[in-house]
This record gives structure tokens, C-alpha cells and sequence, in this order.
């Protein structure tokens, strides 16, 4: 019966599906995998975050998606497009925000829209990128060549160029590295219309406060593989420690720098109980230093992040 | 087929933004040569009995400037989206290999007319060509030029850097236009040379082209019809298989 009541959703009712992605490079060292027999699946409606430490492979998934790159085995679509053998109707109904800060220095800002428009055969698309403009705080550049904007401008442009064709699947791969907090505002404002509206979004990024603000569902990459596939909750729930942060000027015994989080003076650690806590002071006290501003808080995303990236190493 | 008239649009609008460079520059050396080759080969070099030399010079100095500016526009506009990476924005877009054939050929066609235009306006003041046939001036002109965008399309998906693509424009195109008739009859050459020239694709585009304004040639304008044609094919297949394998623009 709860078949019936929870059917499972068919390939067709996907936003997007991974099934056994796998990318082989050849090097000088020899074979490279960067993607090794990735699955997942991302429902319409979600906003989907794809995190990794750099060189995880999380740009090359994204690449095989918007047929940038070529799998070498497995399969990916979009809505149930297959990438490669309906590439057009996937590329339709996807819009990417390539992690490059890229630019024709050709054109204004309103003629590259309109060129991107008709590169999808949309002819009178103004309306449109009046809307886009509008949201995106680009409405007095609309005549500016892309040479004269800034890199936050630049990088507002490519978000519109990837939304002219109102695609219903959003791609941002690490679209506010670099950028100023109002370009982060208006971008997660204009997200998150999109979000209601129905759009399905994956999202890229290095700041993990905004994927856990964002995120209805996480997926971990890391050396070409998935080692987390979670709702944000139950991703935080994992980290079942709550973390004990302090400052101090003294070096950390080995034992406890191993497990720590360090910024500068500021060290964070994970700490069960009160007993934990206890120990880890007096470790700091017998190796001759202070700790200051002694605080306990919950654990966020990065403390789990930090801890699925380290289990799984 | 969607979306080729926009690529194309975009290729024809970047040429013409820096028009001082991709078309007002290729005319003016044309006229240089004109007026240097003019002047020192004038009494010296007699081609056709009724043609003086700077008449039979204008024809082939228009074709020589409608083929490699029409290579220059195709390859160049390649090499460039792939280094400064905003490729990506045509490579994201459903258009078929065939749109994007389409579009970078035909807009290579445009700037090779737009030059040659601007070349026979200039250097007709240097010596009358007369025009006899102008449906073969047009023919050879459209199709010399279609050929040699598919072959700068090729150029630009194989060059990964700017120098690679010099290499290609400076030893194989040049001395291709400048060994297929350009400056001379093949008549007035030896024998080996004249086979040789034979050979090149590039010759039957000039000497084709060439017969419309004089209504003489070296070889018959339908033979030159058939060769040209066999060769923008021929390169237009290659060019058509590499767009629709992604050959160096998706990994």
C-alpha cells in the first residue's frame, strides 16, 4: 500500500539523475578517476547543495550535466532528457552559472542577453530580461559593455545569461565565491523567487552556512564519490557533539590540534559532555596556555562537513 | 537547426565592432600591394594580350583578401571564445553542430565579401577589370569563401593557442593564396610549377573568380566550378564531424 500512497518517482519526474557517472582522464601519471560511479537524484522543487573540498569533481558533474564534458561512463539527465542522446531538450530545460568568471568583450550587457535568448531560438525575450535586469540590480549597466563592469557585475550578467530561457533547472556553481555580501543577498533573494516559482536548484559552494541556509538536501563529494547523501537536518543531527570554542596564544598539544578547527587564535572542538570539556582545558592548561572567551555552541554544517571529509579519508 | 541566426548575428556584429581592424586593415593592403606590384611589374609582365597587368592584378588581389579574411573571421573568433572561455555560453545552448556550422561559415562569408567589397572599390581606380560574367564573380567569391570559413573553423577548434593558429594562417594559407595565381598567369611558369599549382585548390578559385571579369581563364571556369566545389565539401564534412564530435571544445 505505501507503494501506492508514495509512488516512486519515475526518471521522467526527476529535475536531475546521476546514474554510475564515472570520468576517467588520462595523465602523464596515468588513468585520473574524477568521478567515480557517481548516483543521485534531485527532485523538482528542491534546492540541492553539491559539497566537496576543491578538486572533489563537483564542477566536472556539473560539466557532464551541461554536456560540457562527456562521461566515460554511466548516465545524466535532465527532467528525462538524457544529456547526450536528447541534448537538446535537456539543455532547454537547464540553465548553468559556470564557476568562471567569463565574458564576451564584444557586447553590452543587453545584447548578450538578447544573443542568448536567440541562441535558444527566443526571439522577443525584452520582458524578460527587463525582469532579470530588475532583480539583479543591472537595470543602469544595461548598456554598458562587459569590459566596464566590475567582477561582481560580470558575475551578475552570467547569472542572467543562464536564466534567460526561464529554465527549470537551475545549475550555480559556486556563484558567490569572490562576491561582495549585496551580490550574495540579491543572488539568494532572487534564488529563492525562482525556488517558489517552481525552478529546481543544485548549488556549488565553499560557504557552508549559506548551503545549510539554503539547502533542502546535501550531497558530500569528495576523490570522485559521493560519502554523504542527507537532508540538512538529518546531516546536522549526525553531528551529535556540541563544539567548545576559545581563544588562546599557546600552541595546541598534538592530540587536540589533530582534531581541532583552528582560525588564528580561535580553536574549536568537538565536545560531548562536560567531562570532555573538562579534559580538553586541562590539556591546554598542562601545555602551559590560557583559554579565553570559553564558549560552547551547536555543531553547523562545517563541523560535520569537516567530519565526513576526515572519516572518509 | 534553432539559434543559428543569433550565433551568426553575433559573429557578424563582432567582426563589425572593430571594422577598423577586420575590414578597413585587409583593404589597405591590398591597395599597397596594388600599388607596389603596379608599379614595378606593370611594363614587365603581360598576361592575357588584351589585359594590362594591374586589370588582371585587381581580381586577384579582391579573391586573395575574400579568402583569408574570411579564414581570419571563423578561426580567430574560435580561438578567442576558447581562450577567454565565453565559449561556454554558445556550448550550453541546444544549437546542433549543424546551426553552428551554419552560422560561423556564413558569417565568414560576410566578412570575406564585405573585404573584397571594399578591395575592388579601392583598387579600381589602379585598372579597369571590366566585369564580363558577373554570376561566375559571385559564385567563386561565395563559395571560395564558404570553403576557407569551414577550413578557419577547423583551424579554430585544432589551435589551442594563438600561435598555433599563426602557424596554420602563415604556412599553409598564405602561401596557398600567394602560390595560386594572385600576382601571375600560371602560363608564364614552367611546366613542374604549373602542375603543381594545379594541385591547389586555392588556384581554381582565382582563376574561376578571374573569368568572370575577363572571360578568359587558365582552365575552364566549370572544371574550377566542379574542383571548388569538391573541396568546400570536402572541408565542410570535416569541419560538420569535429562540431558534432565536440572535438576539443567538450571533454
Amino acid at each position: 500500500m505505501s507503494a501506492n500512497l508514495f509512488p516512486a518517482p519515475s526518471a521522467a519526474d526527476l529535475a536531475i539523475a546521476f546514474d554510475d557517472v564515472t570520468k576517467a582522464y588520462s595523465t602523464p601519471k596515468g588513468p585520473f578517476l574524477a568521478l567515480d560511479g557517481v548516483s543521485l537524484s534531485v527532485q523538482q522543487g528542491e534546492i540541492f547543495g553539491l559539497l566537496g573540498p576543491n578538486g572533489a569533481g563537483k564542477t566536472t558533474l556539473i560539466s557532464i550535466l551541461a554536456g560540457l564534458s562527456r562521461p566515460t561512463r554511466g548516465s545524466a539527465r535532465v527532467l528525462g532528457h538524457d544529456v547526450t542522446t536528447d541534448y537538446a531538450a535537456a539543455r532547454r530545460a537547464l540553465g548553468v552559472v559556470p564557476q568562471e568568471l567569463v565574458f564576451d568583450p564584444f557586447f553590452s550587457v543587453r545584447e548578450a542577453l538578447r544573443m542568448q535568448s536567440g541562441y535558444f531560438g527566443l526571439k522577443h525575450n525584452d520582458v524578460w530580461i527587463d525582469d532579470l535586469l530588475d532583480s539583479l540590480g543591472l537595470a543602469d549597466k544595461a548598456n554598458a559593455n562587459m569590459r566596464q563592469l566590475s567582477g561582481g557585475m560580470k558575475r551578475r550578467v552570467m547569472v542572467a545569461q543562464a536564466l534567460v530561457h526561464k529554465p527549470r533547472v537551475i545549475v550555480l556553481d559556486e556563484p558567490t565565491a569572490g562576491v561582495d555580501v549585496e551580490l550574495r543577498q540579491t543572488l539568494w533573494q532572487f534564488v529563492a523567487r525562482l525556488n517558489r516559482e517552481g525552478s529546481t536548484v543544485l548549488l556549488t559552494t565553499h560557504y557552508l552556512e549559506e548551503a545549510e541556509a539554503l539547502c533542502g538536501r546535501i550531497a558530500m563529494i569528495k576523490r570522485g564519490k559521493v560519502v554523504a547523501l542527507e537532508k540538512t537536518s538529518v546531516l546536522l543531527s549526525r553531528a551529535s557533539s556540541n563544539v567548545l570554542r576559545f581563544k588562546t596564544d599557546t600552541p595546541l598539544p598534538a592530540d587536540l590540534a589533530a582534531r581541532a578547527r583552528v582560525t588564528g587564535r580561535v580553536v574549536q572542538l568537538p565536545a560531548h559532555n562536560a567531562l570532555e570539556v573538562e579534559q580538553i582545558l586541562a590539556a591546554v592548561r598542562v601545555a602551559g596556555g590560557v583559554a579565553e572567551d570559553v564558549e560552547m555552541r551547536k555543531a553547523d554544517l562545517e563541523d560535520v562537513f569537516l567530519d565526513v571529509m576526515g572519516a572518509s579519508a | 537547426m534553432t539559434g543559428w541566426q543569433a550565433l551568426f548575428y553575433k559573429e557578424v556584429l563582432r567582426f563589425w565592432k572593430v571594422g577598423f581592424q577586420t575590414v578597413a586593415a585587409p583593404v589597405l593592403t591590398a591597395v599597397l600591394y596594388m600599388m607596389i606590384f603596379g608599379h614595378v611589374l606593370e611594363d614587365h609582365v603581360k598576361v592575357y594580350d588584351t589585359v594590362s597587368y594591374t586589370a588582371f592584378l585587381v581580381p586577384g588581389l579582391v579573391m586573395m583578401s575574400v579568402l583569408q579574411n574570411a579564414f581570419a573571421n571563423s578561426s580567430s573568433s574560435l580561438i578567442q571564445s576558447k581562450i577567454m572561455g565565453n565559449l561556454v555560453f554558445v556550448l550550453l545552448t541546444p544549437m546542433s553542430h549543424w546551426a553552428w556550422f551554419v552560422a560561423y561559415v556564413a558569417s565568414s562569408v560576410v566578412r570575406g565579401l564585405a573585404v573584397g567589397a571594399g578591395v575592388m572599390l579601392v583598387t579600381w581606380w589602379f585598372g579597369q577589370p571590366g566585369v564580363v560574367a558577373p554570376i561566375w564573380v559571385l559564385v567563386f567569391a561565395v563559395l571560395g569563401a564558404a570553403m576557407l570559413g569551414a577550413l578557419g573553423l577547423i583551424a579554430g577548434l585544432w589551435a589551442e593557442k594563438f600561435d598555433q593558429l599563426a602557424a596554420f594562417q602563415n604556412f599553409i594559407i598564405m602561401p596557398m593564396t600567394f602560390l595560386s595565381g594572385v600576382f601571375y598567369s600560371i602560363h608564364s611558369l614552367p611546366t613542374f610549377w604549373q602542375q603543381v599549382s594545379h594541385l591547389n585548390p586555392f588556384f581554381y578559385m582565382i582563376d574561376g573568380f578571374r573569368h568572370g571579369f575577363f572571360g578568359q581563364s587558365d582552365v575552364s571556369p566549370w572544371l574550377s566550378l566542379g574542383v571548388v566545389a569538391v573541396a568546400f565539401v570536402t572541408v565542410s564534412a570535416v569541419a560538420v564531424g569535429l562540431l558534432r564530435s565536440g572535438y576539443k571544445i567538450r571533454h
